[in-house]
């Protein structure tokens, strides 16, 4: 039974993962961008969502505003700070790591420096038994969800014409262009929709991990973890990887608590050592 | 004797057949012209003999090795040298940078961390007269981003010569180039020692005509007539191809 | 007066700006200083591999923290004397950089970025987890400096230590670079096909600068070690390789030059603006996103650009 537990915790954990790397593969599969400041959108994110909360006492209002908020300053990067530097790898993993400094030091401004956690939404409190044990609701929530947004995410991907766009990768942004293309709209929106993606796993990891300065950076490397093991530009990859990392991680805590940061590593290192393109990634 | 064999060379890519069975003969110091439309597999079979691509059946000798499954920078050491279709320079070196590149290249010296004075000073004198001769001198220090289109060309197939190849792969080297320069880039080729094999994608009829001792004409992944100018000017299948694509 | 010998007066000037550097100057400046110079050396290791090869590396933390942790376990496990740990610790960067280079030369682009970040990643999870050798978190405290018949605790003594080190390790990385095989180097990085085509075995260039750059990232490593008199993990962790990376681009990749005024700025500004504010990391951030818009090829970039406008004149 404990399987089972450690099993659904991995599997929630890693729900949580995949919103975060979906945004990041999103963001790189389109643009080629490695988005430094996607650890920012989630803690300012989750951070945006307790306020609210606390305001309001509205769970979906705080999902709501901070999905919202967070994708509006994501729009604000992508339009005024990197469009500029399209395929310019150094300057916009200088600046990604400006505004990641700049957003970390703002949240620890604004909120502080004590981990805070949101309250489980009322529907959602409670747990349901499994043999000796009982397994909180919300949890199951958060792996229901993830498959969710994977389905629309997949959905999006294969069957509008948006999502082809996205899926043959504006390689050329000249070809696109003459295609009828809004190039320069269709980044923005991408870039503010894994922005969105972000913020909207920050809130939902409110009531199970703490945010805390600190969490963006944390995040952030996971996230980098999950993308790199299923493959850059991958949302299959992204799945898989979170799911495969979420589960790894819960079982190295579980198990081997001295190494647990290990058993994440070295995994990574020898898909990626076999396969440097990751699972699924694009050769 | 022969410095470049074909042999019934093929290639798929994910089931489409870029080439199938191609067979070429190539005797030393000859100037053979490969002609025919755009998507004849003119460049992919140019990738397979400078190593780029690996056919999917065939071989490739070269000068009497079989240099099929070679790396390209071993087969370059063996005297192959070619130029690209689309300019692959060094953008942000210089052009005398990259001379002296090809000449490293071309000397196979291994890696050297020190140069040595008087090494540096035959390089660069090399560097500097092949220069002169395509006219590049004056651009030594330019870098090579800044160079107009027909300079980079000229540049192109200078860094090609620069190793004294046995081999030499000329792909498209007139494209986009104005009359004058065309001209320039056909009278160089005549120049050319004429113990040096010269294989050459051309587009340009005149081009091809002018410097070709023979011709092979491909089209859609095949040869489908090989011979002198005489012969190809001739050829009715040649001919329905041409006029029917161009 | 030619380029050439204002370069050599720029340098012998800054040379002697640097030795006469503790006359004028607090203790605690000069330990700055010392900083400074041994992060000048390690953003320097890196743009060898980034500037001048094209290979932008997230992981090369591992070799500074490796030799760093060999200094550490040589001299407070097992004894060995420190100034003998100096060469074993360079040994053993080199010797990761040997044994990581086929794998991560396997990729290209992200994908390096990505293997170089998991490689070094591993090495911090087995210094951070392994506690009886490690101590793990707590990180090894104890290091003794080296002691060549003079004691390197005085922070005179030892700022003159790593500048002659550094010093030495700079005139062999501009040799490296000026030589035939940076050239070559910087012909893979515009183009490694050309350079295929061209008869370079490409897959080799790239390993031996590799190795090269995670030896003197190593020779930063051991010096910091010494410097702080402790080692732990984060001298490993991904924000020590971010942190390089951020030096070089900062500075301008592909100068030398560049990444050690980048590294020196920062190290100087993490302190200055520390001392100023709490909220320092905001400021640091404002600063990167800066010089993003306004210096895009970093700040060797912003000088170049006002030396080519002065001498168009």
């Amino acid at each position: 039974m404990t399987w089972l537990i450690h099993i659904l915790n991995g599997l929630a954990f890693g729900m949580l993962l995949f919103l975060l790397a979906a945004g990041l593969s999103l963001i790189y599969g389109l643009m080629r961008i490695l988005n430094l400041t996607h650890g920012s959108f989630y803690l300012v994110g989750g951070y945006i969502g307790l306020t609210v909360m606390q305001f309001t006492g509205s769970f979906v209002l705080a999902l709501i505003a901070a999905v919202v908020v967070v994708a509006l300053i994501g729009a604000v990067i992508e339009r005024f700070f990197l469009r500029r530097f399209h395929l310019d790898e150094l300057p916009q993993t200088l600046v990604t790591f400006g505004f990641l400094f700049i957003f970390s030091d703002l949240s620890l401004w604004i909120w502080g420096g004590n981990p805070l956690m949101l309250n489980v939404p009322h529907i959602f409190q409670g747990s349901v038994p499994m043999g000796y044990y009982s397994y909180p609701y919300y949890r199951l929530f958060l792996i229901a969800v993830g498959f969710v947004v994977a389905g629309g995410l997949w959905w999006f991907q294969e069957r509008t014409r948006l999502g082809t766009m996205l899926r043959a990768g504006v390689d050329d942004a000249e070809i696109a262009r003459a295609l009828g293309i809004n190039v320069s709209l269709l980044f923005t929106l991408v870039f503010a929709a894994g922005a969105a993606l972000a913020a909207f796993a920050g809130v939902l990891a409110g009531p199970v991990l703490s945010l805390y300065p600190g969490a963006d950076f944390e995040v952030l490397i996971f996230a980098f973890v999950v993308v790199v093991v299923g493959g850059l530009g991958s949302l299959r990859g992204a799945l898989a990887g979170a799911l495969l990392v979420g589960i790894i991680d819960d079982f190295g805590k579980a198990f081997f608590p001295q190494f647990a940061l290990f058993t994440v590593f070295v995994p990574m290192a020898v898909i990626l050592v076999m396969r440097p393109t990751g699972l699924f990634g694009r050769q | 004797m022969t410095a470049l064999t074909i042999d019934n060379v093929s290639k798929n890519f994910g089931g489409v057949a870029a080439l199938s069975g191609i067979s070429l003969d190539i005797e030393s110091g000859e100037r053979r012209v490969l002609l025919g439309p755009n998507g004849a597999g003119k460049t992919t079979l140019f990738h397979t003999i400078s190593g780029n691509v690996v056919p999917s059946a065939g071989r490739i000798m070269l000068f009497g090795a079989d240099i099929t499954r070679l790396r390209p920078d071993r087969r370059a050491r063996l005297g192959l040298a070619r130029t690209f279709q689309i300019t692959n320079l060094f953008p942000r070196l210089t052009v005398l940078e990259s001379v002296l590149l090809a000449l490293d290249g071309a000397s196979g010296c291994g890696m050297r961390l020190v140069a040595s004075p008087s090494n540096a000073r035959v390089m660069d004198m090399q560097a500097h007269g092949l220069l002169e001769r395509w006219g590049l001198a004056e651009a030594s220090s330019r870098i090579v981003r800044t160079l107009s289109y027909g300079e980079q060309r000229q540049l192109e197939i200078a860094l090609a010569l620069a190793g004294k190849p046995r081999l030499l792969l000329l792909d498209e080297p007139t494209a986009g180039l104005s009359p004058a320069e065309t001209r320039r880039v056909v009278a160089m080729v005549h120049e050319l020692p004429r113990d040096m094999t010269i294989v050459m994608i051309e587009h340009d009829m005149d081009v091809a005509f002018e410097l070709a001792d023979r011709i092979a004409v491909m089209h859609l992944g095949r040869l489908i007539a090989e011979g002198d100018q005489a012969a190809i000017r001739s050829n009715q299948q040649v001919t329905d191809i041409y006029l029917g694509a161009e | 007066m030619t380029a050439r010998l204002w370069s050599i007066a720029g340098a012998a000037a800054v040379l002697v700006l640097l030795v006469a550097l503790p006359a004028f100057l607090r203790e605690y400046s000069i330990a700055l200083a010392t900083k400074m110079l041994i992060f000048a050396l390690f953003a320097m290791s890196l743009d060898l591999l980034l500037g001048y090869t094209g290979l932008a590396s997230l992981g090369h933390a591992a070799y500074f923290g490796v030799a760093a942790y060999t200094v550490a376990l040589l001299v407070v496990r097992a004894g060995v004397s420190s100034g003998l740990a100096f060469p074993a610790a360079l040994a053993a960067a080199a010797v990761t950089g040997a044994v990581f280079a086929p794998l991560a030369l396997r990729a290209r682009g992200s994908y390096f970025l990505m293997i170089t970040f998991a490689l070094s990643q591993v090495v911090w999870s087995v210094a951070f987890g392994w506690r009886t050798l490690t101590n793990g978190d707590d990180g090894m405290p104890n290091v003794v400096r080296p002691n060549f018949g003079f004691s390197l605790d005085n922070t005179a003594a030892f700022y003159y230590f790593t500048l002659a080190v550094v010093g030495v390790a700079t005139v062999l990385l501009v040799a490296i670079v000026r030589s035939p095989f940076g050239r070559a180097l910087r012909g893979i990085r515009e183009s490694e096909s050309r350079m295929r085509a061209l008869g370079f075995d490409v897959w080799r260039y790239q390993y031996v600068a590799f190795v090269l750059s995670a030896a003197f990232a190593g020779v930063a490593g051991a010096l910091y070690a010494y410097y702080n008199r402790f080692v732990g993990p984060e001298y490993l962790y991904v924000i020590q390789s971010a942190e390089a990376l951020i030096m070089v681009i900062l500075g301008g990749a592909g100068t030398l030059i560049g990444p050690a005024v980048g590294a020196g700025v920062i190290v100087f500004l993490e302190d200055f603006i520390s001392s100023l504010t709490q909220h320092w990391v905001l400021v640091l951030g404002v600063i990167y996103v800066l010089v993003t818009l306004f210096a895009p090829r970093g700040l060797i970039g912003l000088v170049n650009d006002a030396r080519r406008r002065w001498s168009a004149k």
